[in-house]
């Protein structure tokens, strides 16, 4: 066994620089799938991070129809229900529409305390609820504009018109690193009083509901408890689990999530061209050396074994140098584009699919090599010439 | 002294097995390649062909979008005064003062939500939009509960088929006929009559306003004058430049994603053809000194070589965009996340797109030959021919 290893290793290597450049191209190949894999999981960060104890309701029509100020109280009485924060969706533009980060006005105390997730410092979060025009924002936002404790921010309004200038109360951090440290949060009484004086008809109205529930397994019957209590309303509503709420956004991307999929699929398939391109043109140089062990009496499945061994030491040693690879690839990409991704960790199952495409690689790569090895007749295997 | 063409050729044949998987890597990156700017080219096309340059379309200042712009009564009123609208022959104004909103409606094959423009037009939207026309059914009925569902949304849409109902603003609609708007973004809306639509969504503004230009070339001047008037918080755009700018961030999105995507791809390719052209040149190496020797110089060497390198990418390339031209057959839907609704479009292949794909496959072809050809070339002759 240990010689038949060495005897692979040793063939595997006979040829160095083609060997070696098959070996980088297989490198590549698990270095991209890894990393299209880990932009994929990205997407569903968010997902994952869903508390089963929270529901949103939103207005059943679509996510642009605001629900009514007074829900809340309405929903407050829901047996089962312990918290309800109202929060909007500002869709507010710092300096420039490329800039972007997501931006809330939250009803501060009842939000936050749904969402232990966000930390902050005791003295800041008092400082944040105390001041009407303030503003809080992840770590990540802050770091990447370079904000300090006191500074005005100004936002340009899409939904609600104007210049919105907030002061920088408090900086939270995530409790642990799936918490999304970009979103930048201020008072929906500063808005709400803002837009009674601007634009009276559209005061009191909140885009969703955030709901804390006593216990997870309740969910679906008070998720059905609240819409029914506004059911032929003015304006109906559709609860779910914040997961399922966090789905919705993901599944709206999941054409391009498909596309980079497929792709990832892709690259394995040009690799494998190239690896069975090397594996054929080694087997083609060897077929004499074959035909002299089927003389000797070596059966066609000892040759398969040869064959289909170089092959897999092959792609084997350059998936395990992709995945080394893939770790200072992730942190390259995180300070790249870490300001777009909540969170880019490289996943087990990542690591795992990338060992499981190099081994593909390989007994693809060997196939026809080695129907061809097998089928050749010693007296043609002899008489073939380099 | 040159070395035939096809000397480089009929090398390429006779190693067929090598020569096939070798194209193949490359086919399938220039695929890749093609593939995804045809995607991005798909989604701006659509986009830009829902626009007309002779329209203007009005909303809100800052607004950036029509879902999120608001125009009262009053300013546009004050819009539909505006004497740079054309007027047509019965002395009708060519304006349309709509609404736009998103509802979520599920998909037929999966259930699953996503949001759909519903616009409500008025008299004047359909002659704006000649492009658009009834495939089925009839127009609704002015101040009715009745809507037209575009083609995309008929087919991918719960509820959007003809003679079916849609449920929202505490109202059946029923659809009464399917519209094609071709390859623009009508062909995923619903419209509807928007004071009926106002009325079940208790809105009091309009979206945009939307008028046909009496003359095209003087839209600057018809831009400032809406702008700069005191009585109006808008702003004014070219209805091209508008959905031009839909489009952006989500075609920029795709262009980067496929350009640093097959560029990585190519990375594996180029080795791949590198790997086949220095086999090339290590089996003739006889062959090598032979050519010298017979007096062939080593820039024709080097050139048979690299023309050999340079077919291969020309075939992988080929194949390529063989392969991408059949995706024009499919159309897909996805969320423009710029203006939060679903829209279907198909890949188009521009000649653009097809000649960068070449180029880029015969760069792939020229990097992977180059070492190999220059290793050839250099070989001397004495030891070339002994090697064999």
């Amino acid at each position: 066994m240990i010689f038949l290893l060495r005897l692979l290793v040793k063939n595997a290597f006979r040829h160095k620089l083609r060997s070696g450049l098959t070996i980088l191209s297989v490198t590549i190949a698990i270095l991209a799938f890894g990393m299209l894999r880990t932009v994929v999981d990205a997407f569903y960060v968010g997902v994952e991070r869903a508390s089963a104890n929270r529901l949103v309701t939103r207005n059943a029509v679509s996510m642009i129809f605001p629900l009514p100020l007074s829900y809340k109280e309405k929903v407050r009485q829901i047996p089962g229900v312990t918290r309800v924060a109202s929060a909007n969706w500002f869709g507010g533009i710092y300096i420039d529409e490329k800039n972007f980060f997501p931006n809330f006005a939250i009803d501060a105390k009842e939000y936050l305390s749904l969402y232990p997730d966000y930390v902050f410092s005791p003295d800041q979060l008092a400082a944040f609820l105390r001041d009407r025009k303030a503003a809080v924002v992840g770590r990540k936002l802050i770091e990447r504009f370079g904000w300090r404790i006191g500074d005005t921010i100004t936002l340009r309004g899409t939904i609600y018109p104007g210049n919105w200038e907030l002061v920088l109360r408090g900086v939270y951090r995530g409790l642990d690193e799936n918490v999304d440290e970009r979103l930048f949060f201020f008072h929906w009484d500063y808005l709400n009083e803002t837009m009674r004086k601007t634009a009276p008809r559209r005061a009191d109205q909140v885009g969703v509901y955030v709901v804390g529930i006593e216990r997870a397994d309740q969910a679906a019957d008070i998720a059905a408890a609240i819409d029914g209590t506004f059911r032929n309303s003015m304006a109906e509503t559709l609860t779910e689990t914040e997961k399922s709420f966090n789905l919705s956004f993901v599944s709206m991307a999941d054409t391009i999530i498909a596309v980079v999929r497929l792709v990832s699929l892709a690259v394995i398939i040009i690799i494998v061209a190239v690896a069975a391109n090397t594996m054929s043109m080694t087997t083609r140089e060897r077929f004499g050396e074959y035909a002299v062990l089927k003389t000797l009496g070596f059966g066609g499945w000892r040759i398969a074994c040869l064959i289909f061994g170089e092959s897999f030491v092959i792609t084997l040693a350059g998936g395990l140098v992709g995945i080394l690879l893939t770790f200072p690839a992730a942190d390259l990409f995180r300070n790249l584009v870490g300001a777009y991704f909540p969170k880019f960790v490289v996943t087990r199952e990542t690591l795992l699919l990338d060992g499981l495409a190099a081994l593909l690689m390989g007994g693809l790569a060997a196939i026809v090599p080695t129907w061809r090895a097998i089928k050749i007749r010693i007296a043609d295997g002899l008489r073939r010439i380099g | 002294m040159k070395i035939p063409l096809s000397y480089s050729i009929r090398n390429l044949w006779t190693r067929r097995l090598t020569t096939v998987l070798t194209a193949s890597g490359m086919a399938l990156v220039v695929f890749v390649f093609a593939t995804i700017l045809m995607l991005a080219q798909g989604l701006q096309k659509t986009l830009v062909a829902t626009g007309s340059t002779d329209n203007v379309i009005v909303i809100r200042k800052g607004a950036g979008a029509e879902v999120q712009s608001a125009v009262d009564r009053q300013q546009a009123s004050v819009v539909e005064t505006e004497p740079g609208i054309l007027t047509d022959e019965g002395g009708r104004k060519l304006v349309a003062k709509e609404l736009l909103v998103l509802i979520t409606l599920e998909k037929r094959a999966t259930g699953k939500r996503s949001n759909v423009p519903v616009r409500g037009v008025g008299a004047g939207s359909l002659s704006l939009r000649p492009q658009v026309r009834l495939l089925d059914g009839r127009l609704p009925r002015p101040g009715s509960l009745e809507i037209i569902a575009g083609r995309n949304v008929a087919s991918a849409f719960r509820g959007g088929g003809l003679g079916e109902t849609l449920h929202f603003g505490m109202v059946n609609w029923t659809v009464v006929g399917i519209f094609d708007g071709g390859a623009t973004g009508f062909s995923s809306e619903i419209w509807g009559d928007v004071d009926q639509l106002m009325q079940a969504f208790r809105r009091t503004v309009y979206s945009s306003v939307i008028f046909r230009l009496a003359d095209p070339s003087r839209f600057e001047e018809v831009q400032r004058r809406i702008e700069t008037n005191p009585r109006l918080t808008v702003e004014a755009e070219r209805e091209t430049t508008y959905y031009l700018k839909q489009s952006e961030a989500l075609a920029t999105f795709l262009r980067i994603l496929g350009i640093s995507l097959t560029l990585v791809f190519s990375l594996g390719a180029i080795i791949g053809a590198m790997i086949t052209m220095y086999a090339a040149v290590a089996n003739r190496t006889t062959e090598i000194g032979t050519l010298r020797a017979l007096g062939f110089p080593r820039t024709s060497i080097l050139r048979a070589f690299l023309c050999e390198a340079l077919f291969l990418g020309l075939i992988g390339g080929l194949a390529g965009l063989f392969f991408a031209s059949f995706m024009q057959v499919f159309t897909i839907s996805t969320m423009n996340f710029q203006t939060f609704s679903e829209l279907a479009f198909s890949f188009t292949l521009t000649p653009g797109i097809a000649l960068s794909g070449l180029l880029f496959s015969l760069v792939m072809g020229f990097v992977g030959g180059l070492l190999p050809a220059v290793s050839a070339a250099r070989k001397g002759i004495v030891d070339a021919l002994r090697a064999g």
